[in-house]
């Protein structure tokens, strides 16, 4: 029998999605800081406002195993 | 409650742990509670992470005490260095993203926001303290509930009972959407912003400390158990100290981005409340 505990998987298939919108927005500011470096202040924030939003959902995920279902 | 709450989460896990004896222990969410020093049984009880947010706090006013007195023309070493510090916080969070006239009213709390948090961040990786003071719910909290606070004040300053009306009816939308807007709107803006600054500060800390204590833990088992046994297999205990120095370094950068972040972030939220409806 195997035993053990679920809410790590939870948050690992939670992740998936943060971890590809994270990625798409990081790498996005990157290409248009290339395209005008000049901009590269403003994108920044902006960058890190797509990173919140994006990355609720992971702390989300994270905070779903603290919260006693009962079993 | 607190306590309560994290316990019952991870009873499976502390109960498998038990089962294994002489084996390795991982770290549990048992690290972040510990024994009560001073106050016991009062509401006051202190244990060592309130002591060192006490700590902290203390030396962050003598600091700032002693860097602002006696300020002179041409700088000393020590006063150009917190000039630095207090001018990134200034000119690159705050008027970066307030504005000068703005920036200048919000200032005061958003600068306290990021040397606390900063400095409580710093304290996972000093030797001896070795916990963030935001690694236990309370400070981020508080800090989120203070940001909160301060967007709601500046948009209603601004607006008035308008701003409910901007930030829950965004203009240039068709009157049908708003049965969906609103709701996402609703939760979004008045739960979602602090709930996410809380657990984003709280979470970072709490992994990052499992890393540190993982790393230096396996590190102590391989050396002092396994090598000590004969086993040749205690030598892993090199790779999982390189690892323990590497996790030290990256917690150094998670620190200092994350009291960016936090700080930046409250002032994206008084900035968009204090935005113009186009």
């Amino acid at each position: 029998m195997i035993v053990g505990y679920l809410a790590p998987i939870a948050f690992g298939l939670a992740s998936i999605g943060s971890a590809i919108g994270v990625g798409l927005v990081v790498g996005k500011t990157i290409e248009s800081v290339a395209r005008q470096p000049e901009l590269q202040g403003r994108l920044t924030g902006l960058m890190f406002l797509g990173i919140a939003f994006t990355e609720a959902l992971a702390f989300i995920a994270i905070a779903v195993a603290f919260i006693p279902f009962p079993s | 409650m607190e306590s309560a709450l994290l316990a019952s989460a991870f009873l499976p896990a502390a109960l498998l742990a038990d089962d294994a004896d002489g084996g390795f222990h991982g770290p549990s969410l048992g690290e972040f509670f510990p024994p009560a020093i001073l106050f016991e049984g009062t509401p006051f009880e202190l244990n060592r992470i309130m002591m060192i947010r006490i700590l902290i706090t203390v030396l962050l006013i003598v600091w700032l005490i002693i860097a602002t007195r006696r300020m002179r023309i041409v700088p000393s070493r020590f006063q150009v260095a917190n000039e630095f510090l207090l001018g990134f916080v200034r000119n690159n969070i705050v008027i970066e993203t307030l504005g000068e006239k703005d920036g200048k009213r919000f200032m005061a709390p958003l600068m306290a926001m990021f040397f606390l948090i900063l400095g409580l961040n710093l304290t996972g990786v000093v030797p001896f303290l070795n916990i963030a003071g935001t690694s236990v719910i309370g400070t981020p909290l508080v800090l989120a509930i203070v940001s909160y606070v301060l967007f709601v004040y500046a948009g209603i300053k601004k607006f008035g009972i308008r701003f409910f009306k901007n930030q829950l009816f965004p203009s240039g939308v068709p009157w049908p959407l708003y049965v969906v807007v609103t709701p996402i709107e609703l939760i979004s803006t008045f739960v979602l912003r602090p709930v996410t600054l809380t657990l984003r500060l709280l979470m970072n800390m709490v992994a990052g400390h499992m890393l540190l204590v993982l790393c230096f833990s396996a590190t102590h088992f391989f050396f002092f158990t396994v090598l000590a046994d004969g086993n040749l297999l205690g030598l892993l205990g090199v790779g999982s100290l390189a690892f323990a120095g590497v996790f030290t370094l990256f917690e150094l950068l998670v620190a200092v981005l994350q009291a960016y972040v936090f700080t930046f972030l409250a002032a994206v939220y008084i900035q968009l409340s204090l935005a113009d409806e186009h």
